[in-house]
């Protein structure tokens, strides 16, 4: 164990408690049988039934994972082809737009991206008598354009690894370039590839502004919904959707973890099996 | 951003990245073309449309603006530009006072985070590879967990009836219960709390990168810890610090969500300003004008960010 | 005796191996520049059918780009390669009877020993039978037959590289391409490795190009090197003529060590020259055939292990003698080296096989001596 100061000892004390307590407590009082925090009224879960029970909550969560899925799906085929093109292809015309209109969503203000794609679909709609109603789509679209930055960025961060060696081992032994890629380089991504889908899920499932702005009558997303619920105040239903979310996220976690872990004693095992007598 | 020379080359790489066997095959014009005419689609083309919106006049009609090109009684087009919504937001001493608030939250959550975070991610790049998992997985699984239901919880604790309150009241420290929900402090509180992994997760990479060896080098030349920090580790780690901040500074700067919830009526807020200019007041063309100054605000920032992630990489 | 002219020897294989008359592999006038810089500078070669050739040069010397150009991964500015009387300069690597040997060895993480070499055939599009029956042969050949279903990571350096072979050779190229071969394995390993390529070689009868910066790993492996630096061919010949008949200056010290006596032809006579050199007493008497002017610079060059050091005046028939003191010396357990110092000043670098078993050493710092030479031992070198 290296040495280390108590300093850094305290702000990680101090850090994980900031981060984890209001979570906690949330937690806590979602078993709240009163509506009150003030008032504990004793362990229930009405508000868990409540929530499930509830028309609005279920269509909600149900369209936002929908568009979630859809919409990481294109990101990452957009943000990998992306990350390609900027690993493989070097110098091009064009090119620092490029790297600048994949940095820019990192960073934008949402209000800016939210605004800015409505009044472009209004204007599509105006200009080119479009017609076509703002739902589920436009959010899909506009979710689509933030996230393909950070897959691009996850995928390229991956790539930028790759010893080019191995690709133009492929083609020396008779690889022609596509095949190589799907040989290749994209198996090699995969991990990256996939991190970048969940990256793109969750930001897609978690968006609030850009979905309110580009939404239309009829879609409410989840995170919609919820914000319209607590801005009156604390909801205790809430807290319920709160708890199910951090166990779906713990176990998520706790699952890839202990897969990783099995993989690594796997490899551990084998490389023993097999010996490393030259 | 570059791919790595294969290990063993004469001579300086041929241009940085390139496959060796320089392929402007149909396949690759296509792969760049399809995200690049998407982004600029629907990211950049959007920008241009929100400034010929800012240079619009606000009308009851749908859409609620005038268009660009007029076409006059004999077909003839005229151009329709007003800078009024310049004038008027420029003039006007609240936005002003937005604008300056919304760079002063912004810039304490920085500092704040850093504050917090740098230490934080200090110590999980230096622990051990087993201790260091787990400790990455704890900051990253906030970040799983909706933004929106974390600033929530706040709400619950900070509110009048919340558990903070309960428990001073409780403990006898106070007899009222304080008014500490939609108070510029709990926008402060919010902001940290959401941005905080935001800050350690590019922390954390640059300093993992760090070259542990060097580190022990100064050491073994007679640097005392605390000056092979200052020495080596400082001056190493600033392009990706620099980064980090500027990855918390830009999207403070707008933010709204945590502002809407956490704040007072009179937190003045500029994602705040342009969400409601937008929904509630319906004036497009100010809106559009505000989301254009704080644009110009950013760009600075963002070209920076750009510039130091790249020097960090190298 | 005087130096070869440079690439004299390029038209005429070596001993080893040589079938044909016409060149199996021919460089012609091949130039490769990266904006200024020339990397590779109108160099010719011409290999035989079944050769081991090697190409020797420092680092950055441009060997690994002309590798590369032969393989395909480059184009060069100019010239042309033809393999097996097709021009291939054109042709992608992919397509062309060529396969390369990284240093690296590049093996594909995601796929397993057995996969790896079955790539190249699958890309062939052999029937998956006969791949299978191809695969498990040539894994018999390198001994990695219990590795198949291992993913490179499992396996040793020296394994990697048996896989890294296999992948290539089981595509039964006309032409194997080897950068720094040897370069990641541990001495033990190496030298190993050096006897299994050539005995892989000769049995298989592929031609063999190997690029390397060791000179040892050359002249053991192959059958004719060619020198290279800055982009250009200094010498070929086989390891005894670039030994021991280096053409100038560069290839006498780049290959093996060597004492360079600097100095200027004091007189010429009938094939010889007398040679006074800079912390010499007396002037060396050498054979010198050609145009050598009087007055002109010269170098005269020994290897160290062809001068003998004894305490006791040697026979000084054919030979030339010297006088120095024993100024620094280091054991290696077979041989020692001794640095002797003139009475001029001039440092001299002698190797002695240690032939006898003995607790003591025979010299010792500070040691008067005798150094000599035959006369033959010596290489004149003009520049």
């Amino acid at each position: 164990m290296k040495p280390r100061s108590t300093f850094v000892l305290l702000a990680l004390g101090f850090g994980y408690a900031f981060l984890y307590l209001p979570l906690a407590l949330v937690v806590i009082y979602s078993f709240n049988a009163s509506s009150l925090a003030a008032v504990w009224g004793g362990f229930s879960l009405r508000w868990y039934a409540e929530l499930l029970n509830s028309r609005d909550v279920l269509d909600a969560a149900w369209l936002s994972v929908r568009i979630a899925a859809v919409s990481a799906t294109l990101a990452s085929v957009l943000g990998t082809m992306a990350a390609l093109a900027l690993v493989r292809l070097g110098r091009f015309r064009g090119r620092t737009l490029f790297v600048g209109m994949l940095t820019a969503p990192l960073v934008m203000p949402e209000v800016i991206t939210g605004l800015s794609l409505l009044l472009f679909f209004v204007s599509l709609q105006q200009l080119l008598g479009l017609v076509f109603a703002r739902g589920a789509g436009t959010i899909a679209i506009a979710h689509v354009t933030f996230c393909t930055a950070y897959v691009a960025v996850v995928v390229q961060s991956r790539l930028s690894q790759l010893d080019a060696s191995l690709e133009e081992a492929a083609m020396d032994l008779g690889g022609r370039p596509l095949g190589v890629l799907f040989d290749i380089t994209l198996p090699i991504a995969t991990p990256a590839i996939a991190a970048g889908w969940l990256l793109a899920f969750t930001l897609s499932l978690d968006d609030l502004v850009i979905a309110s702005f580009v939404s239309g009558p009829g879609s409410t997303t989840l995170p919609m919904l919820i914000f319209s619920k607590v801005r009156l105040g604390v909801t205790p239903d809430v807290n319920a959707l709160v708890t199910i979310m951090v166990l779906i996220v713990a176990a998520g976690v706790s699952i890839a973890g202990i897969a990783m872990q099995r993989r690594e004693a796997e490899r551990a095992r084998s490389r023993e099996q097999i010996g490393t007598a030259a | 951003m570059t791919s790595p020379a294969p290990p063993h080359r004469d001579g300086p790489d041929p241009e940085p990245g390139t496959s060796a066997w320089r392929l402007r095959s149909p396949w690759e014009r296509v792969t760049l073309a399809v995200p690049y005419a998407w982004l600029a689609f629907f990211f950049l083309a959007p920008f241009a449309i929100v400034f010929k919106i800012s240079v619009a006049d606000p009308i009851v009609a749908q859409p609620p603006f005038t268009p660009l090109f007029d076409v006059g009684a004999e077909g003839a087009t005229s151009l329709h530009l007003t800078l009024d919504n310049y004038a008027f937001v420029l003039a006007d001493r609240l936005y002003l006072l937005t604008y300056l608030g919304s760079l002063k939250l912004a810039l304490l959550t920085t500092f704040l985070c850093l504050l917090l975070g740098f230490p934080m991610a200090y110590g999980i790049a230096r622990s051990e590879p087993t201790t260091r998992r787990v400790l990455l997985m704890l900051v990253i699984m906030p970040f799983w967990i909706s933004f929106l239901l974390r600033v929530y919880a706040w709400m619950g604790i900070l509110g009048r009836h919340g558990v903070l309150n309960e428990l001073l009241l409780w403990t006898g420290v106070i007899s009222q219960p304080l008014e500490l929900l939609h108070t510029d402090a709990a926008v402060f509180l919010g902001m940290v709390y959401s941005y905080l992994p935001f800050m350690i997760l590019p922390l954390y990479a640059t300093l993992e990168r760090l070259d542990e060896s060097l580190l022990e080098a100064a050491s073994d030349l007679g640097g005392r810890p605390a000056e092979v920090f200052r020495d080596v580790t400082l001056p190493l780690a600033l392009p990706g610090t620099i980064a980090g901040c500027l990855l918390v500074f830009i999207p403070a700067m707008g933010e709204f969500v945590i502002p809407a919830l956490l704040g007072g009526a009179d937190t003045l807020m500029i994602g705040r300003v342009v969400y409601e200019e937008f929904f509630f007041n319906r004036d497009w063309p100010v809106a559009a004008t505000v989301a254009v100054l704080l644009l110009l605000l950013l760009v600075g920032p963002i070209v920076l960010l750009q510039r130091y992630q790249e020097e960090d990489a190298t | 005796m005087t130096g070869p002219n440079p690439s004299q020897s390029a038209a005429e294989p070596g001993p080893r191996a040589v079938r044909d008359a016409a060149p199996f592999v021919s460089v012609e006038g091949v130039t490769k520049r990266f904006g200024d810089f020339v990397a590779v500078d109108g160099v010719d070669l011409d290999v035989a059918r079944g050769e081991l050739f090697a190409i020797l040069g420092p680092s950055g010397c441009g060997k690994s780009t002309l590798l590369r150009i032969l393989a395909g991964l480059e184009r060069p500015s100019s010239g042309r390669i033809v393999i097996d009387g097709v021009d291939v300069t054109r042709l992608p690597p992919y397509e062309r009877p060529v396969n390369i040997m990284f240093q690296s060895y590049a093996l594909f993480p995601h796929m397993t020993v057995a996969q790896n070499v079955a790539y190249g055939l699958k890309k062939e599009r052999l029937r998956a039978a006969e791949i299978r029956e191809r695969v498990a042969a040539m894994l018999e050949l390198v001994q990695l037959s219990r590795l198949a279903d291992a993913h490179p990571r499992q396996i040793s350096g020296g394994q990697s590289q048996r896989v890294a072979l296999a992948r290539a050779l089981i595509k039964r190229p006309k032409l194997l391409l080897l950068d720094e071969p040897l370069a990641a394995l541990d001495k033990k390993l190496r030298e190993r490795t050096q006897f299994e390529l050539a005995n892989v070689q000769d049995s298989l009868g592929v031609t063999f190009i190997v690029v390397t910066h060791d000179q040892e790993e050359a002249m053991t492996l192959a059958s004719r090197i060619a020198v290279m630096d800055a982009g250009r061919f200094i010498q070929i010949g086989t390891p005894g003529e670039v030994y021991e008949q280096p053409c100038n200056r560069q290839v006498a010290d780049f290959v093996g060590k060597i004492n360079l006596l600097d100095g200027v032809v004091e007189r010429r006579g009938e094939g010889t020259a007398m040679v006074r050199c800079e912390g010499i007493d007396a002037p060396i008497r050498i054979a010198c055939e050609g145009e050598v002017a009087t007055g002109a610079s010269v170098c005269v060059a020994v290897r160290p292990e062809k001068i003998l050091v004894s305490r006791r005046p040697p026979a000084a028939e054919g030979r030339t003698v010297l006088r120095g003191v024993v100024f620094d010396l280091a054991y290696f357990g077979n041989l020692s080296l001794y640095r002797v110092r003139t009475a001029g000043g001039r440092i001299l670098d002698v190797s002695a096989q240690n032939q006898r078993r003995e607790a003591a050493r025979t010299l010792e710092w500070d040691d008067e001596v005798y150094l000599s030479w035959e006369d033959a031992s010596m290489i004149l070198l003009l520049e």
